[in-house]
């Protein structure tokens, strides 16, 4: 048979970490992001993993607090609500320098909100929802497939720079299927001489701590992290451009947007209109060269999103608000429709 | 095709169930038949019946859906008009069942009424493609499971072997001994064997018992994606 298997987003990224060596899950149950949960309640058990329904949300991220500080690949997952609760959790992690990944399949807000799709958590994910000076790299995929290799992206980028990786989906990329194949899965593994991995004797312990009794301790500790912080920006931005050459105007749309966004680009080329697409696949770091470059280029900017206008802010700082900028979106649950997208294109040729 | 006044389709989730059941209600529609269709999913919050609703309308099926289906409330409660489809003797009923035993459950109060009246198929939906179900044995594994839940036997299989939008005929095909080893683990006889429509032309002949399928398009199918026969 092929080698290609039919998955949900949510089935991608629960095989994916297996793959990347994740063999400790804790979470909590919430719609839309379960079968994340339930893949790996039905998988792990039957090769040597753990996966802990844990009694809440809180609890859940500080298990992760946990198993990444003994130098563990781990993860938890939820679901807007749930990753408010789990924000403080965050924070401790992101002050203790230990490497987690955390997928928040986004649902419709704020408060209880609902169960459909929704972009609204993405000043949550990029400029933290926890407490203090800290950034999470945060990815954003726009297809099952890239559910998978993101995943394995974001283990290696956690490993990689001691930070929390987080997959910003929402409700359909977690529910769609597509068909998929793990073939160029590069999972990458990293020394961690830092974790609590219990000394035998033969070595001083470590320590994995958020606590600092002296601030100038802790101011310093905040300044070494914003110097790996700025390698991250400076190495780690990913984005794809959609017929940039020639454009006059330019989309921008993450994750499922942007797959409206696409059919929107085309159906405004027949018509015509040069336009192209800038989708980030990094939120943070987001890609400002590629911002920067397009604004010199293009005449205006349409930013398309699933809440009330979130990114169009660091559309405007990437591009330093060299020009115009403007918002084509939907909230709540609801989905922009490639005619609601494309008239927001007709309009920005217009000047409107 | 001889059909059974209850047609039930169940198995793991994301299998195809819903495609299925709804293309079918079609099809019996197109024979002049008086259809209607349950959606007892009380599992999976995306990508239900009730999408197909205009469609199934305007063929003349009668679609019954959990009031709450398509809303931002995750309440599994189910319609009690669902009864008509084991009461009512006149119509042709077909029920859309949740994946795995989870979704079954919620058959089980059904149970007693369907098996009374005797005049039902229960077709085990079966993609070798969804990686759960792999395997033949891991097939049986669900349909087991599902049976306990529902306290219900599956009658046959419907091989709905597919890869979304990437699904090729020879894909299918590859699928025939998988079928045959599935189909002698669990005593069942092969169904169905359902493709989309533009693959299903390929099967033509060399497949029995085909059902071609027509899909709903999806508001973030890829352009590259969309020259695919569609509903409407």
């Amino acid at each position: 048979m092929a080698q290609k298997v039919l998955m949900k987003g949510n089935e991608a990224i629960a095989e994916a970490a297996i793959r990347a060596g994740c063999r400790h899950y804790f979470g909590y149950p919430i719609t839309p992001q379960t079968e994340i949960a339930a893949y790996m309640a039905k998988k792990m058990p039957k090769i040597g993993g753990v996966f802990l329904q844990a009694e809440s949300e809180i609890a859940s991220i500080n298990m992760v607090y946990g198993a990444a500080a003994a130098g563990m690949r781990v993860m938890t997952s939820s679901s807007s609500p749930g990753i408010s609760l789990k924000s403080e959790g965050l924070s401790y992690i992101a002050g203790s320098d230990v490497p987690a990944l955390v997928v928040n399949v986004q649902r419709g807000g704020p408060g209880l909100g609902g169960i459909q799709p929704s972009q609204s958590d993405y000043f949550q994910a990029t400029k933290g929802g926890g407490h203090g000076d800290y950034r999470m790299i945060v990815l954003a995929p726009a297809s099952v497939q890239e559910m998978a290799s993101l995943t394995i992206k974001g283990f290696n980028l956690a490993d990689k720079y001691l930070m929390t990786a987080m997959i910003l989906a929402d409700g359909t990329i977690g529910q769609m299927m597509e068909p998929i194949s793990f073939e160029d899965a590069e999972v990458e593994t990293y020394e961690k001489p830092w974790a609590l991995t219990g000394t035998e004797c033969k070595r001083k312990h470590n320590i994995v701590n958020s606590l600092y009794l002296k601030p100038d301790e802790l101011e310093q500790k905040n300044f070494e992290r914003y110097e790996r912080y700025k390698i991250v920006e400076e190495n780690e931005p990913m984005w794809e451009e959609y017929m940039m050459e020639d454009a006059e105007y330019c989309v921008v749309a993450f994750g499922i947007a942007s797959r409206v966004a696409k059919n929107a680009v085309v159906a405004a080329r027949a018509e015509g209109i040069k336009v192209g697409l800038i989708r980030p696949i990094t939120l943070w770091p987001f890609p400002t060269k590629a911002l920067r470059a397009a604004a010199d280029k293009v005449k205006s900017f349409i930013s398309v999103e699933l809440n009330m206008g979130q990114m169009i802010e660091d559309i405007r700082l990437a591009t330093e608000c060299k020009r115009p900028v403007s918002l084509c979106n939907r909230a709540g649950g609801m989905i922009p429709s490639p005619d609601q997208v494309l008239d927001a294109i007709r309009n920005a040729q217009k000047g409107v | 095709m001889n059909h059974k006044r209850l047609t039930l389709f169940a198995g793991h989730y994301g299998s195809g169930k819903t495609n299925i059941a709804v293309n079918y209600a079609l099809h019996l529609a197109a024979e002049g038949k008086k259809v209607c269709i349950a959606d007892l999913d009380i599992v999976n919050p995306y990508f239900r019946t009730k999408d197909s609703a205009a469609v199934l309308e305007n063929a003349g099926v009668e679609l019954v859906s959990p009031q709450f289906a398509n809303t931002n409330v995750d309440l599994p409660a189910l319609p009690a008009e669902a009864y008509r489809l084991v009461q009512d003797k006149s119509i042709y009923g077909i029920m859309d069942i949740g994946g795995d035993d989870r979704g079954a459950y919620a058959l089980g109060r059904y149970t007693p009424f369907i098996k009374e009246e005797n005049d039902y198929r229960m077709a085990f939906v079966a993609n070798p493609y969804r990686p759960l179900t792999r395997t033949p044995e891991e097939a049986l594994e669900v349909m087991r499971e599902i049976e306990a839940a529902c306290s219900l036997a599956f009658t046959c299989i419907v091989n709905n072997a597919n890869l979304g939008t990437e699904t090729t005929a020879e894909a299918v095909l590859e699928t025939g001994e998988y079928m045959k080893k599935l189909s002698d683990l669990s005593g069942l006889p092969l169904w169905l064997t359902t493709a989309e429509e533009a693959v299903a032309e390929q099967l033509a002949g060399k497949v029995e018992n085909l059902l071609p399928m027509r899909l709903q398009e999806k508001y973030f199918d890829l352009p590259e994606q969309k020259a695919r026969p569609l509903f409407g």
